[in-house]
């Protein structure tokens, strides 16, 4: 008989299941050099693509010439859209709906924009021979100004949609308008703003910024002309969709098509979408008959390759006098660049803006979002955000914060009154959506409590009075920020991305000696799935984690599934993987009650193993019911241990938390100093706490970023306002604070392991505390809002117009 | 454009090719060498990504010729790990801590922190930031590498002290 002895608690160690602060898998072969990128692939014969790109923001081609280019040593071909039109890929489907040039069809409209394609034996050779592209160009008028975009005498933009006036979310009025997508009650919320004691107004922009992943977008696409077979290594978030759309708008079967995303350099959001140099790839792959390798530089890819953002938002917020708010409302101006490129749910135009309501029972609201065309680069992704979802929490938390200083109120307290209440769950929300779990006054206290947050307001006062009295030239600035966040797109109901529903999925195989192997359909980009999925696994099959392999990203292995974003993979991958485990395990209860000689119902479940019932010295391992299924397994059953699980989820999860910062500024000079910054995460179960630490300290830095520096601007002929990291704020280790990390445990009540995801949360909350504490700071001179991001000129520049500079 | 013989030592080995000699040391170790460690993430010196150990100091590898490091030694993260084939201290103290996610940044942020423990064997955590700040990394808030960075100077530290 079975010999063991370890307790429940050692056997519990051994499997480091959910709640264990496992070591990452991964890391191993990343601290060694040995990690595997697109740019580190190598194959035969690959020859190289580099992209001649438009100088201007709007201009018509009159004529390019290839000659000087293709007489440069080692040069293989050069594209433009009159090469890809044969084949009919000259333009190319975006995510949101519409079409987008892949190389620039007679008139760019954008700095940036990709207009031939040089391929060549080295990335030297490729770009000598792009600087002799010569593409003659006749400028056109520039549209910069999104609220200029739909005035009469506005330039055309988009001559390829003359005469169209519906659009795929809608009616189009205007040849530069979009769509003008709305929800909510508009009646009601006019009227509970006309009969309001106390009303808010704000504009709030939230600046066009970008991802900017460490490692850029690439791939290498390889045509084996023999077998009709493309294989497609690439920086792809989403590898099975990148496989549909390659085969739908290239005709190769989609059987013929293998998708790879190798280890990726961080996404963002940055990776989600499809761009021109994955299409030129594959043309030229499929033209020359060898793989080719597209890499851009960092230039590139902040010039042209998604932005995110660029949101323009008008609020009103009413009040009762004694703060209990009544209606809020929101237009926005999205600027979408020159093609509508967002990675939304089709259904979604606007992502889930319609969260704006945020942590608080808002009776009735009200949001319209009209997208614009401009000459600028296509994009809207979420950044390190569920989509749009950023942007409403900053809106809300901000329109919270100015409504505060009209009621004269403390933020924090006019939060707590209004926040939904804990026997409220599940909330419908005044837009729409229904929030599954939370817990926000708990987390609140518990947040005010850590910081000691009367003590900083009164240190503030104390501060305000010493400056007054010329003691000091520091002002002390408190933001205090609440979000609800919605993520884990999602219910098939709700969500497709070009039709497809965006469940998830997972695949396990127990091997005999009961080791596993467990294939999922999202990727990783550093968030340490390999690591997180298979303790769910050993916590759910009871086979340690250590013994569990976890893959994801080859199409031809693993199954379908809509990738990693939107921090979808645990709400929707994880629960696959409990679900499909759960799966597992049900078998394997039949194969240990026969090989226990008892009904099934007479074994049960005990962390690695199944056990008699009241009779706990009989029982069989994980391991030993693993061999079993392979050579005894009971009458009528199949042999083998194997299980998949397409997971749809029922609804979103809501993860919260409440974040504080604390902010010293120098008003001579604009410098801020973070003094402390305390975010305080809900992400309901924790499956890893140590990477979940390592996920919110990441989300905060994007956050710093965000609030503080990050900005693409163009002047007014078009031209990108600096975009390489000389310009574009990325935090180093010096100006990024220590981060103080707390949480609590709201559990979904509709996931299988409770877990709501986190990865965005800290970016999502983080930006708006930032920016309340910078207004704070200021908040009794009387502003109530100042534009991101902060940096030291703008904070200098606000100190200076409130009078208080030297 | 005509090529230029090239002689390094590249982790402890003698290696040679040839290379135009506008080549980016960074493109010859890739390439060339198929040392895919140390990546490329900004071409402009900003980001640290390509950060390799050029006769005793750390240099941005994307923004040196070929030409330049010529004779040179050249250490990168492949070369990193003990004799022994054991993980250098830094390298088991990054994932003991959480210093990494997405992996982009570390074979840069690694390297420099092997020289920087060399030129300053026990920094205080202003000096660990300020001694990494010219590799950005975009995951980890740089948080769990500082605290990486100090396990491994003490850890280094208490070894040292051991074996006098």
């Amino acid at each position: 008989m079975n010999a063991e002895v370890a307790s429940v608690e050692e056997r519990k160690q051994n499997l480091k299941g959910m709640g264990t602060s496992r070591r990452r898998v991964e890391d191993a072969r990343f601290v060694q050099g040995k990690g595997n990128y697109v740019d580190d692939i190598k194959l035969p014969g690959m020859l190289f693509g580099d992209f001649v790109r438009s100088p201007y923001a709007h201009a018509r081609i009159k004529s390019v010439n290839k000659e000087a280019a293709l007489a440069v040593p080692g040069v293989k071909a050069v594209l433009t859209a009159d090469d890809l039109k044969p084949v009919n890929l000259a333009w190319m489907p975006t995510l949101a709906g519409d079409v987008q040039m892949v190389l620039a069809d007679g008139k760019v409209l954008f700095q940036g924009q990709e207009v031939a394609f040089v391929v060549a034996d080295d990335r030297y050779a490729a770009s000598d021979a792009a600087e002799l592209v010569e593409v003659e160009y006749e400028e056109l008028p520039v549209l910069v100004d999104p609220f200029k975009a739909m005035d009469a005498d506005a330039p055309v933009l988009r001559e390829d949609l003359e005469g169209k006036t519906e659009g795929a979310h809608g009616p189009r009025r205007h040849h530069n308008h979009i769509f003008t997508w709305e929800v909510g009650d508009q009646d009601g919320t006019e009227r509970a703003l006309a009969d309001a004691e106390i009303v808010a107004k704000e504009k709030i922009t939230y600046q066009r910024v970008h991802p900017c992943p460490l490692e850029t977008a690439g791939c290498v696409a390889s045509m084996d002309k023999v077998n009709g077979h493309l294989t497609l290594w690439g920086t792809f978030q989403a590898p099975h969709a990148v496989r549909t759309v390659a085969s739908l708008i290239s005709t190769i079967p989609e059987h013929k098509i293998r998708v790879i995303s190798p280890d990726i350099g961080g996404g963002f959001g940055n990776k989600v979408g499809v761009y021109p140099g994955y299409i030129c790839s594959v043309v030229a792959s499929i033209v020359l008959g060898v793989p080719v390798k597209w890499i851009e530089d960092r230039i590139e890819n902040l010039q042209s390759t998604a932005f995110a953002r660029d949101y323009h938002m008008t609020g009103e917020i009413s009040a009762t006098r004694d703060g209990r708010i009544t209606g809020l409302k929101c237009h926005v101006l999205a600027d979408h660049g020159g093609f509508d490129a967002c990675a939304d749910p089709t259904k979604f135009p606007a992502g889930f803006f319609n969260i704006c309501t945020g942590s608080y029972d808002i009776p009735v609201a009200h949001v319209s979002v009209d997208g614009v065309y401009t000459n600028k680069a296509p994009g809207g992704v979420a950044y390190r955000c569920s989509f749009r979802v950023t942007e409403a929490s900053y809106f809300i938390e901000r329109m919270m914060d100015v409504l505060a200083r009209k009621l004269e109120m403390d933020p924090a307290e006019l939060r707590i009154k209004n926040f939904i209440k804990k026997e409220q769950f599940p909330y419908t929300s005044a837009l729409g959506w229904e929030y599954d779990s939370g817990d926000y006054h708990t987390a609140m206290e518990k947040a005010l409590e850590t910081v000691k947050y009367k003590a900083l307001r009164d240190e503030q006062k104390a501060n305000r009075e010493a400056f007054a009295r010329g003691e000091t030239r520091s002002l002390v600035g408190v933001g205090v920020g609440f979000f609800t966040e919605i993520v884990g797109a999602g219910p098939i109901k709700n969500c497709d991305i070009l039709g497809l529903g965006m469940f998830d999925s997972c695949e396990i195989r127990v091997h005999p000696t009961g080791s596993a192997i467990a294939r999922l359909g999202t990727i990783s980009q550093g968030q340490g799935h390999a690591t997180t999925f298979a303790q769910i696994l050993a916590s759910e099959i009871g086979i340690p984690a250590d013994q569990i392999t976890v893959e994801e990203g080859d199409t031809d292995t693993a199954p379908y599934g809509l990738g990693t974003y939107g921090s979808r993979s645990t709400p929707v991958a994880g629960a696959a993987t409990a679900m499909a485990g759960r799966k597992i395990k049900a078998k394997a209860q039949m194969i240990a009650a026969w090989l226990l000689e008892v009904h099934d119902d007479d074994v049960e479940f005990d962390v690695d193993r199944f056990v008699v019932k009241g009779a706990p010295e009989r029982f069989k391992t994980m391991a030993e019911v693993a061999f079993a299924a392979y050579n005894n397994v009971p009458p009528g059953l199949e042999p083998g241990l194997e299980a998949v699980s397409y997971y749809d989820p029922p609804n979103m999860t809501y993860p919260f938390g409440a974040y504080v910062c604390v902010v010293d500024i120098d008003v001579d000079t604009g410098v801020t100093d973070i003094r402390r910054f305390y975010a305080l995460d809900d992400c309901g179960t924790r499956i890893n706490p140590m990477i979940i630490e390592g996920q919110v300290h990441g989300g905060l830095t994007e956050a710093l970023a965000i609030a503080m520096g990050q900005e693409i601007s163009y002047d007014e002929m078009g031209n990108v306002k600096g975009a390489s990291l000389m310009d574009f704020f990325l935090p180093t280790a010096v100006e990024t604070p220590v981060w103080e990390t707390d949480f609590t445990v709201t559990p979904s009540p509709h996931h299988p392991i409770g877990a709501k995801g986190v990865g965005e949360s800290p970016n999502v909350g983080g930006v708006s505390a930032f920016s309340n504490a910078v207004n704070d700071a200021f908040a009794h001179l009387g502003l109530t809002h100042t534009q991101m991001p902060h940096d030291h000129w703008r904070v200098w520049k606000t100190a200076e117009r409130l009078g208080i500079t030297a | 454009m005509s090529k230029m013989h090239v002689k390094m030592n590249v982790n402890g080995a003698e290696v040679e090719g040839l290379a135009e000699p506008r080549t980016l040391l960074i493109h010859f170790l890739r390439e060339q060498l198929s040392l895919t460690g140390p990546h490329i993430g900004c071409e402009t010196s900003h980001c640290g990504a390509c950060t390799v150990d050029l006769n005793g100091k750390s240099v941005k590898s994307c923004t040196v010729f070929v030409a330049q490091s010529n004779g040179a030694e050249v250490t990168t993260i492949e070369g990193i790990a003990n004799a022994d084939g054991t993980l250098h201290a830094l390298q088991e103290a990054f994932r003991e801590h959480h210093g990494l996610q997405c992996g982009f940044c570390t074979p840069g942020m690694i390297t420099r922190a092997y020289r920087l423990l060399q030129e300053n064997p026990n920094p205080s955590e202003e000096e660990i930031r300020y001694g990494i700040s010219g590799n950005l990394c975009r995951c980890t808030g740089y948080q769990n590498i500082v605290k990486a960075i100090q396990a491994a100077s003490d850890e280094l530290n208490a070894s040292k002290e051991a074996a006098q």
